[in-house]
């Protein structure tokens, strides 16, 4: 700090000025609500799935198309697809964007764990209603 | 012409002096506390559990595609590798779970006291490992 001039402002703007478009008062409350809510969905469906999968050990692929095709299991998978591939981009998400700095490559980054979640989602939810419509 | 950012480290003192900000100290600066690491971990399960999901994924689509599909992918679980995946999975699902429980309690505006916070931390700890143990007795009951 050998410094004895002080800092400067380099840019000479209102504080308006300044904090506009940088802020995170756009889209962050919904991220927050979003990660909330499909944490707390996850709680129960999680225990859900775990005990299923445990009960499903050696099962034979005809058991799993008839219990994975009924309705309410089915529903349940669907619900526990669509809450944790959400869950799970918003946490990816928050990794890539404190570790990735630079725009490009961030922006990037964010598309393609998008696109992985939308996928691996899609083929699941595919997944289970091919089941549950034809075993 | 400077980096917008660098008008942003430009900060103001009480008696209205110009400063710049300090740059807060990053982790390799801290001693490692359960706070950090816990979260560090919440972080690192989140991933691991992240890449996890693959093998469900498989598993579902193998389901849904052939009885020859569903032996290779129900093989490779039942394999040596596949169990010790799913051992990792299972403790990195239980933390994750229980961490997660506790990130919900303080969301909700409880436990931010020094002591309950590292209370809660051990707790975690503790519950993690019960649960992980619990889960491969009743996995290894129910076969």
């Amino acid at each position: 700090m050998a410094d004895t001039k002080g800092p400067e402002i380099a840019i000479r703007r209102s504080m308006l000025g300044r904090a506009r478009g940088l802020g995170a008062a756009k889209s962050g409350t919904a991220h927050w609500w979003a990660m909330k809510a499909t944490s707390l969905a996850l709680i129960p469906l999680t225990l859900w799935m775990l005990g299923s999968m445990i009960g499903l050990q050696g099962a034979t692929r005809a058991q799993v198309a008839a219990w994975a095709g009924g309705p309410i299991t089915a529903t349940l998978l669907l619900a526990t697809i669509a809450a944790l591939f959400h869950h799970m981009y918003l946490g990816v998400q928050t990794v890539i964007e404190d570790y990735i700095h630079d725009e490009r490559p961030r922006i990037a980054w964010l598309m393609v764990a998008k696109g992985v979640a939308w996928l691996l989602g899609l083929a699941s939810a595919i997944s289970v209603l091919k089941l549950a419509f034809t075993g | 012409m400077a980096d917008v950012r660098d008008a942003l480290m430009v900060g103001k003192t009480s008696d209205g002096k110009l400063v710049r900000r300090p740059l807060s100290p990053h982790l390799q600066v801290y001693k490692p506390q359960i706070t950090s690491a816990l979260s560090i971990f919440h972080r690192v399960t989140g991933v691991a559990l992240s890449v996890g999901t693959l093998m469900l994924v498989w598993w579902l689509v193998a389901a849904a595609t052939s009885d020859a599909a569903y032996a290779t992918a129900s093989g490779f679980i039942g394999s040596w590798f596949g169990m010790l995946l799913l051992f990792g999975w299972t403790v990195a699902l239980w933390y994750h779970f229980c961490a997660g429980i506790r990130h919900l309690f303080w969301d909700a505006g409880y436990g931010f006291e020094l002591p309950t916070v590292h209370l809660t931390g051990k707790l975690v700890l503790a519950a993690t490992v019960v649960l992980s143990v619990l889960t491969w007795i009743v996995i290894f009951a129910v076969r």
